[in-house]
């Protein structure tokens, strides 16, 4: 059992990031740590480096140098591919639904990588929408209905640490309230959250600790608690 | 019987041999567009392997007393294992360089083992018996049809559909569909695709193999038959799209067929006529008559 006196033992931990893409040096030693059943968020402007933090927890970087444990283990050295059966559910900006399939074959298509994973029935309860067009084609489905299944995409593989880049970008206000609705619902599962967030007005409920990043660094970390006398220079810095 | 004129056992024979070659376009083209939508390499070294593919079931009647049957199997996997080799060993490192490397490299392979064939066999045909079983023929009332080859036809096929199959509908080719789409996302997700692509690449060549099997009955087992038939075959994607399965299958009959028709109607341009389509299609639309633009 947790409590005040033993802290949660960790997810994910950073420990001096270096990223590179190409000749680019994009991260310059992110530190971070998250711990299992947190939810932290990534704020920075644009190019700050916080899409390329995540990618750099998968790999997806020309190079990367530094170290990163997932439950405990060192994983800079592991390819992508690998990534995922360490229990890390990545959905990206772009959301990633792939146009030639179906949105049930989207669904099914990552491998299950650990045991206690979501149901598709389950799923189908969470996003009713993905039920109605689960024989669509990825490419016809709205820009809400691509982000709910980048969600249920790795909710169904028994990923626990999700890392969620930019999901309320572009949708409606109905759709990113749903979106709220349903990171508060995964984060009361146990789920592990890393949340890279555009929308401060949607992340700053759901977060226990924002991380602000600047041309590739860590310049402040901020504790839910500290938020409310933090917001005047969250303001300034984020530009929002 | 005739048949606008023309008499319909002789339309009917070319139609025929239209539709043998199509089969030979179909099978041939399907792996360069699967090899060409995961690995985004235009497989030059196709023809090569095709050429291969019959030499293997030559070599193993001729020197191991190994059967056809046997050889439609082993000839594929043999000429495949070689393909995951010099996937592995080579293509592996010009992904991430233009098009034009992979091409280039292929086409180098095709020399090679086009070279060493010639230099141990010659060039003139080696002939390869139709197995006992496919001999002979049926009068099928306008036309004398021979077995072998109602069974390449037929053999190509179930081939050309079961890829198509396994490509559209099982979760293998979900896999495949989504790497030719956005690889890195499918490795993110958790899917060994470099080793999906060793599979692919050596799946594609294996398919060429196995057409040059089915061929060695009919035309002679030459190390030059896969140059001869490789350039029609790439007219054949270009026509039909990169990348597109069903497209490849179809446009590989279609032109097959239409190649017949037109050594029937106008025999001077039966050798043209598919470059002739490949020139309308590119002008009218340049990602192929399947292909998405």
């Amino acid at each position: 059992m947790t409590s005040a006196f033993t802290p949660r033992p960790e997810m994910l931990r950073i420990q001096d990031l270096h990223a590179y893409y190409g000749e680019s040096h994009i991260l310059h030693g992110i530190n971070l740590k998250v711990a299992r059943g947190e939810c932290v968020t990534l704020l920075g402007r644009n190019g700050a480096g916080r899409s390329t933090t995540l990618k750099s927890v998968l790999g997806l970087v020309s190079r990367r140098t530094g170290s990163i444990m997932v439950n405990g283990r060192e994983v800079i050295t592991e390819p992508t591919h690998r990534m995922a059966h360490y229990g890390i559910g990545y959905v990206p900006e772009e959301r990633a639904i792939f146009a030639s399939l179906s949105t049930e074959e989207n669904l099914m298509l990552p491998p299950q990588v650990a045991s206690g994973a979501m149901s598709v029935d389950e799923i189908y309860g969470m996003f009713p929408n993905l039920y109605e067009r689960r024989s669509s084609p990825g490419s016809k489905l709205s820009g809400g209905e691509q982000q709910m299944l980048a969600m249920a995409r790795v909710l169904r593989t028994g990923a626990k640490l999700l890392l969620l880049d930019e999901i309320t970008e572009g949708l409606a206000p109905v759709i990113v309230k749903k979106l709220g609705e349903i990171i508060v619902e995964l984060k009361s599962r146990g789920f592990t959250i890393v949340l890279v967030e555009q929308n401060f007005r949607f992340a700053a409920p759901l977060a226990d600790r924002h991380y602000v990043l600047e041309h590739g660094e860590i310049i402040a970390t901020i504790n839910a608690d500290e938020l409310p006398g933090k917001m005047d220079w969250l303001h300034q810095t984020l530009g929002v | 019987m005739e048949i606008f004129g023309v008499p319909g056992a002789l339309l009917g024979s070319q139609l025929l041999v239209g539709l043998i070659n199509g089969s030979f376009y179909a099978i041939l083209s399907l792996g360069l567009a699967i090899i060409f939508g995961l690995l985004n390499i235009i497989n030059f070294s196709h023809g090569a392997q095709y050429m291969m593919g019959a030499f293997v079931a030559w070599i193993a009647l001729n020197k191991l007393g190994v059967n056809y049957w046997v050889a439609l199997l082993f000839a594929p996997i043999v000429i495949g294992a070689l393909g995951v080799v010099i996937e592995r060993t080579m293509l592996r490192k010009l992904y991430k360089l233009d098009h034009l490397y992979g091409l280039l490299l292929t086409f180098g392979l095709a020399l090679i083992f086009e070279g060493v064939f010639r230099d141990q066999y010659g060039i003139s045909g080696q002939s390869y018996p139709v197995p006992e079983l496919l001999q002979g023929g049926v009068n099928i009332g306008f036309m004398f049809l021979p077995i072998y080859r109602a069974w390449v036809v037929v053999a190509a096929l179930t081939v050309c559909f079961a890829t198509w199959f396994i490509i559209e509908k099982t979760k293998l080719g979900a896999y495949l569909r989504a790497g030719t789409e956005n690889p890195q996302m499918v490795q993110a997700l958790g899917i060994n695709v470099p080793l999906l692509i060793t599979f692919t690449y050596g799946f594609g060549v294996a398919l060429a193999a196995f057409a040059g099997v089915l061929a060695a009955p009919i035309y002679q087992v030459s190390p030059l038959m896969g140059s001869n038939l490789i350039i029609v075959v790439f007219a054949v994607v270009v026509i039909g799209g990169m990348g597109s399965i069903m497209g490849s299958i179809l446009t590989g009959l279609g032109l097959g067929l239409i190649e017949g028709l037109t050594r029937v109607f106008y025999p001077e341009a039966s050798a043209v006529v598919v470059f002739v389509i490949m020139v309308i299609v590119l002008l009218v639309r340049p990602a192929g008559l399947f292909g998405k633009a």
